[in-house]
Order: structure tokens, then sequence, then C-alpha cells
């Protein structure tokens, strides 16, 4: 070989070497995705999340996990309970109300320190017993009412523990995606909660790099996450907060981030011909008007609720919705396995809603006065200023004149934690009450508005319904074991609650999402709960 | 001086007393309470009675009140019911970040103000001084929220020019380059019409009445330039002046709340948005009173400036 060729060797391996360089840089650079969220401020970091379901998404499951979790990455149907970071779950033999955990081995929190089950009980104290050190009123006041089930606890070994519940409840598994394991060892290196939101240790897919209160949270890969299937496919994911539905449009379109949810339905053509993409899917939320069944409601009369519901045009709230909506068919979703076969099918009939008002003597000339209080905005409540005047002009065509009592959402809420019957409704001739609702599981979808029990103040059964045959069925089912049977119990309840008619169900909501080009995949579920590790750039 | 300004600050004490004791009350009085902010919206009336009493909530109003101006006096504002963060901190970074973009919004207001209202004043009845009375009238009729939008809309969306809301990656600290800054333009500019509008026409109106006083007829014939008759015209007019770009000041502070919701702008603003809706009260007195005492200080800058600027006044 001369000289020459030599020289060329050389510099071509040089070359080759050089481009090796530049690709194991570009690839090892790291992968962000930047997300619009709607929330006026980033929800809390410490473990529990604040900001309802949709908290969770963002700083719940994705710096944490529960002892059960829900399946929140496919698709294409409705998820169902999951290991999380127990490896099995099963009622005691003998004793109903006990529950055996057996807790997932070789986990650890993002500093490093071991998940055991006396992690857990620490956990337990933190927020349900107010005398413990680490027990934090935040959290506590987020969780608590949505582990209502649990009575007491006690660590059996570092892999087991025991969970007893104040009556038998084999729907207490449902309560536990809610409750999230934080790190006691982090903890005690301050003793402070608000110390540890900045520097939170979970065991979750992301830890928390960054925290700027009401502007953004820095989430960066748990590369030593203990289910290797759900590792994050993105390095770094950047909550930003903005409310504003516009702004959060205009982020998206300048470049500012890659992703948002909730678009105001209006953007939606224009985003889709920019060449951005929607994500949108069945999600367990249903806008309804709750009636109230009390003495001198105008609503106890069965054939006026059943022609509410065949007076609504659901197709057109879609339309108006810019197709950012699902017509309701029931409280839950028909997919879902609770809908079952109620006899009454909610469909829009103008000529059976106007007979059954005549049945029940009433028309356009002697019409049912109603009045109903709703919200002017907020979270769940999608457009409700114009569907509320879609659904008042709609009913009055049948002889159903709707008078509103306006409020804000935190306003609502008090009205609805009240009841139909309290003065502050009842007092006011409030008769029906139009608020999102979330239909996740047994209990939020169904149990909460059928059982007896739960009439207030003891819970949201806001209309006062009592029927001792689903009350009982109710019981049964919390004492079936068997996913399947339950299923089918449930679906019974749900077939009682639409053949009672005890709602106008209009849409259900389709938690929308823009993405830019850039976002390669994004796997939404059916449920408010969504896996960020599937979002990959 | 010393015994007018001490004179001033006493007088405050009972303006904030009094500034606080309405805030507390109108916020009792408006329906709705702050355990919504912590609790899920169904939560069991025994949750939400027993996060009452670990809040103080449960206390009488008048109790609540005087608790809290207990701690307050010792500069203790209390923590966030909503949050948990401490209520000082919360309104100092808050405060920061509205000052940073008043600051400009003050520059391009007091300053386009002067300019416009001083051009429109001094040569009134021309074209100049129409276009400027066109252009004041014009920022203070257009809506902040529209505006925005549309500023956002063409140097952010469509020349990709200014970022379109946020306040940066490094939004804790002041930085001073275009990096930075180019965050704060859009909300500066958006916020800087209406004051540019208010100071052009008071400014249009002063430098009008000073014109036409005997004195300054008095110094033209003394054949003294338009530049030397201009001296002693801003002289005269800076004291009346003052006291309009001090409340326009003050106004940017605390006046700014569509701005940071158009901007995602995490300001006083929308703090106090945030704080209204969740009937957080420890945040919203904490804010009122910090907004309440830097207009009171704000103030009592100005009058001393105008004392200084006008020795009349202190005499009077």
């Amino acid at each position: 070989m001369n000289l020459m060729s030599k020289k060329s060797l050389i510099l071509k391996l040089v070359m080759v070497g050089l481009c090796g360089l530049l690709v194991s840089q570009q690839s090892s650079a790291e992968t962000v995705v930047r997300y619009g969220i709607s929330m006026a401020d980033i929800p809390l970091t410490s473990g529990q999340p604040n900001e309802g379901a949709g908290g969770y998404q963002f700083t719940g499951h994705t710096i944490y996990d529960p002892l059960i979790a829900w399946e929140a990455n496919i698709s294409n149907r409705p998820g169902k309970l999951i290991k999380g970071l127990a490896t099995d779950w099963k009622v005691d033999d003998k004793d109903k109300k006990v529950w055996h955990f057996t807790l997932r081995k070789g986990v650890k929190f993002h500093d490093g320190s071991s998940f055991d089950a006396e992690a857990v009980f620490w956990n337990l104290e933190k927020v349900l017993n107010d005398k413990s050190e680490q027990y934090d009123a935040k959290q506590a006041a987020q969780v608590k009412p949505r582990i209502p089930s649990i009575a007491s606890y006690k660590k059996v070994d570092d892999s087991h523990i025991d969970i007893v519940t104040k009556v038998e409840d084999a729907l207490f598994p449902y309560q536990l995606p809610w409750f999230l394991i934080s790190s006691p060892t982090q903890w005690s290196k301050t003793k402070d909660w608000n110390k540890f939101s900045y520097e939170p240790s979970g065991t979750g897919p992301f830890k928390l790099d960054k925290l700027v209160p009401r502007e953004r949270a820095e989430l960066v890969k748990f590369n030593d996450y203990w289910d290797k299937t759900r590792l994050a496919q993105t390095d770094r994911v950047i909550l930003m907060t903005i409310p504003d539905a516009l702004t959060r449009v205009n982020a998206l379109m300048n470049g500012q981030v890659d992703m948002i949810e909730s678009p105001p339905p209006d953007s939606v053509e224009k985003l889709k011909s920019s060449g951005f993409k929607l994500v949108q899917n069945v999600t367990p939320h249903v806008w309804p008007y709750h009636f109230s069944t009390q003495l001198g409601s105008p609503w106890l009369d069965i054939r006026v609720r059943k022609a509410a519901n065949l007076a609504i045009d659901r197709n057109a709230v879609v339309a108006l919705m810019n197709g950012l909506a699902q017509p309701a068919f029931g409280q839950v979703d028909k997919t879902n396995p609770w809908f079952g076969k109620p006899n009454f099918e909610i469909k829009y009939d103008l000529a059976a809603a106007k007979a059954l008002m005549k049945q029940a003597g009433y028309s356009k000339d002697r019409p049912v006065k109603a009045k109903v209080i709703i919200a002017k905005g907020g979270t769940g409540q999608m457009l409700s200023l114009p569907m509320n005047e879609f659904m008042q002009q709609s009913l009055a065509e049948i002889g159903i004149n709707i008078e509103f009592e306006v409020v804000e959402l935190e306003n609502l809420y008090l009205h609805w934690r009240k009841g139909s019957a309290d003065p502050l409704n009842a007092g006011k001739g409030i008769t029906a009450i139009n608020l999102g609702y979330v239909t996740a599981d047994p209990f939020y979808a169904l149990v909460r508005f059928m059982d007896s029990k739960y009439i207030a103040p003891n819970g949201v059964n806001w209309g006062g319904y009592a029927n001792p045959i689903i009350d009982d069925l109710i019981m049964q089912i919390r004492s079936t074991y068997d996913t399947k049977k339950q299923d089918g119990y449930l679906a019974k309840v749900h077939e009682a609650m639409v053949n009672d008619a005890l709602m106008v169900w209009v849409v259900h909501d389709t938690n929308p999402h823009m993405l830019s080009p850039k976002v390669k995949n994004y796997t939404q579920a059916q449920h408010w709960f969504q896996d960020l590790t599937t979002i990959k750039m | 001086m010393f015994l007018y300004v001490l004179k001033r600050i006493l007088y405050s004490v009972p303006i904030i007393l009094g500034v606080s004791i309405l805030t507390f009350a109108l916020v009792f009085m408006a329906p709705g309470d702050p355990i919504s902010a912590i609790a899920p919206a169904d939560a069991p009336e025994e949750v939400v009675q027993a996060l009452k009493i670990s809040y103080g909530l449960d206390r009488p109003v008048p109790v609540q009140y005087l608790l809290w101006l207990k701690k307050a006096v010792t500069g203790d504002l209390g923590v966030s019911i909503a949050s948990g963060r401490p209520v000082l901190g919360e309104i100092l970074t808050a405060f920061s970040h509205t000052l940073s973009i008043a600051l400009i919004a003050s520059f391009l207001g007091v300053g386009l103000g002067f300019f416009l209202g001083g051009v429109a004043g001094f040569y009134q009845n021309s074209w100049l001084d129409r276009i400027a009375t066109f252009l004041s009238l014009i920022g203070i009729s257009v809506p902040h929220y529209w505006l925005g939008l549309v500023l956002t809309i063409v140097f952010s969306v469509w020349l990709g020019w200014l970022p379109s809301m946020g306040a940066g990656p490094d939004s804790g600290a002041f930085y001073w380059d275009f990096e930075h800054i180019k965050f704060m333009l859009l909300p500066a500019i958006t916020m800087a019409v209406i004051p540019t509008g208010i100071i052009t026409r008071s400014v249009k109106s002063i430098v009008a009445e000073i014109l036409a006083r005997e004195f300054l007829v008095s110094l033209r014939a003394r054949g003294l330039t338009d530049m030397t008759v201009l001296k002693h015209v801003i002289r005269n007019a800076l004291p009346m002046v003052l006291a309009v770009v001090g409340l326009q000041i003050g106004y940017l502070m605390g006046g700014s709340i569509l701005i940071e919701t158009v901007f995602s702008w995490p300001g006083t603003g929308f703090l106090l948005n945030i704080a209204i809706f969740q009937r957080d009260f420890p945040l919203l007195q904490g804010i009122v009173l910090i907004l309440c005492m830097f207009f009171v200080i704000l103030n009592l800058v100005i009058d001393i400036l105008q004392s200084i600027l006008d020795p009349r006044i202190m005499r009077s």
C-alpha cells in the first residue's frame, strides 16, 4: 500500500469515526415533550394530587404507584384493575372485612430506599391518623373520601399488610388506585410536606426534576422503574399550566408546547388543517341533569323524566361541541360491561316525548316549570352555557320550561353536597342539578347515586332516590367477589337507573387532546387516569 | 418633610385595616368555601366539617379575622389553604413577576403618554393633536383580553417572533437579556395600552391649560424659544401628571387579571384570580394587603415627589 492510499484510508477512518460520534450524540440527546395543561396550578406533588381525577395523570401516577393500579396504557377497551405495588390481594375466608395484600418485592423509591409493608403502613397513617407525625391534612382531604371503606390496617411482615374494611365490601379494590405511596425515608429528611413536594420520592415511572408553582413541573424518566413494560418513552415531560383555552391553542400553534388538553371546540378544525392531530376517547364522564325525586318535585312523574330524555337531540349537542363529545345513552357508555340492557331506550324521539307529556297532563300550553342549578363553566362542565341553552330550548318544545340558577362551580359543589331536600336547594325551588359526573368505577358511576344510604348529607345521591330492591342489590354486589358476576349485578343497577330515568343523560366527554406532528404516540385510555409513559416523540 | 411623611404613614394604617376588613367580609359573604379547593367535591359532610375545624374555619368570622391580623402584623401571612405553601412567599414571587411587566408597561405608557399628550397639548387642533387623541381613544377603548389575543396571533403564531405565553424557563430570577425579556413584551405592551391612553389625555389637557396661563404669554412676549417655554410647561405640569401616573402604575400592579390569564403570566392578578375562585382566605387577604400597602407607599412617594417639584403643596 503506497503513502497516498494509506493517507486516504486514515482519512476515511477518521471520517467514519466522526460520523459515528455525531450519531451517538444525537441519539443520546434528551427527548422532551412539553404538555400544556388546563389547570391553573400544578397539582400537589407530595403524594395525593388535588384537582380531581385529572390531577392524578400529572403528578399522581407519574411520580407514585398505588397498591392496585388501573390499566391506563390501552385505548381500545375500558381498562381494569391490575397489579401495582401489590402482586396479590384477597379477602379473608372467614372474615370478609379483612383484605390480605402481598407486596411486590425489589421495588425502590426514587431516593433509593426500599418499598415494603412499613412504607404502606406509614402512608396509611399519613392520611388516616391525624395523630401521626407524618399526617398531612391536605393529602388526607384528597384521598380519605376516596377510601371510605378502610377501618384499620396492620403490617403482617415486610411483604404483607392487612387492611380491614368497615363492612364487607367487594368493591374495595376499586378505591385503591386513588391511594398512592410516597417515600417515608425522603420525608424524614425534612419532615415537611411542603419541602417534600419540591423533592418528592415515589416508585413511579417519573421523577420530579423541577417544580415552579403555577408555571411548570418537569418530570424525568426513572430508568430503574420496576415495571419494565411501562418505562417512559420520553426522557422529560414538562407540564405547563395554561388555564385559558385560547392561550393553549396559540402555544401549540407557535410551537411552545407539543400537546395540549381540552382545546376549544371551534379551534379543532383549524388545528387539524394546520397538521395537528386530534386524539380523544370515550371517557368515564357524563353530562346530565340529575333530577330531584323528592315530594313536590316536578320530576316526580316518571313520564316527565322519560319525556325529557327523549326530547334531546344528542347528535346536535355533539355537533355543537364540534365532535368533542359522544352521545350518552345512560350513565355509562354502551361499551361498558355495566351498561346492561335497559328497557327504556334513550334516543331522540320528539313525538314520543310529547305523547308522554300529554299522558302526564302537560303540553306547551300547560308546561312543567322547573329550576335547574348550573355552573357558568369549570372542569367537567364542558360548554356549560351553550349546552344548557340548547337543553332549555329542546325541553321547551315538549312543554318543560326550564329556569336556570347560574352559579360558580365551587358554589355548585356546595349545592350538590347538600342534596335536593336541603333548604339551600328546595328553598330556592331548585329541582335539578347539572354537574359533570366521573363514572370511572362502580361506586362513582352507580352506587353513590343509587344507594339510599348516600342520600345527603351522607353522600351525593342528590335526588333522594330510595329503592329497597336496589339497596339490596348493592349489598349483594358488595359481597360478590367474582368480577363477572359483579359486572352482571352492576348492569342490573344501571338498568334500573335508566329505566327509572333518574337523570337526563346528554353526552360523555371525550377528553380531547391536540398533538403536534412531533408527538409520535400518545395512548389515551378510556379513563381520567392517563399513562404519560406512552408519550413518544 | 419627616413629619409630613410620618403623618401620611399613620393615615395609611386605618386605610389598610379598613380594606382588609372589607375584603374578609366580602369573601365570607360570597357563597362557597375554601374546603372545595382541598377536598373532592363529593367529600362527605363529616370530612368537610373535620377539615373546617383543622383549618380554623369553624370559628366565628370576626375571630378568624383577628387571628389572621395578629399573625399578619408580625409578617406571618399564614399558609395557602389550597397549596399549603407560605402565603408571603407566594405573593412575593407573583409580585416580582407582575412588577417586571408593569415596569416595562409603565415605561411604555408613561413615555408614550407624555409624548403624545405633550404633542397634542402643544399643537392643539392640529393634525398632530387629532392623531394623538385618536390613538389615546383607542388605548382606553380596546378590551385588554381581545388585544392580547390579537397581538399573540400576529406576533407569536403568524410571525413567530415572540412567545405566546409563560414567564420563560428561568422565571424564578430576573434576567434582562432578550431571551427572557421577549416573554414580557407582549403582556407588557398589552398592559401599557390603557395607561397610554389615559396619560395622553391627561397630559394633553394639563398642557393645554398651562399654555393658556398668563405667565406663559409673558414668557413668549419676552421672546423665549419654544424649547424654553416647553421646559416651563413641563415643570408646571409634572406635579399634576405625576398623580395620574401614580394611579396608573397602581392599576398596572393590581388590575392585571385578564392579561395574566391570557398570557399565563404568573403574577399577582393570576394569583388573585385563583385565590378568589378557591376562596383561599389567607392567600386572598395576603394579596390584598400587599397590594394595598404598595398602593399606599406608591401614593406616598408620588406625594413626596410632587412636594419636591412644587413646594406650595407641602406649605398648603
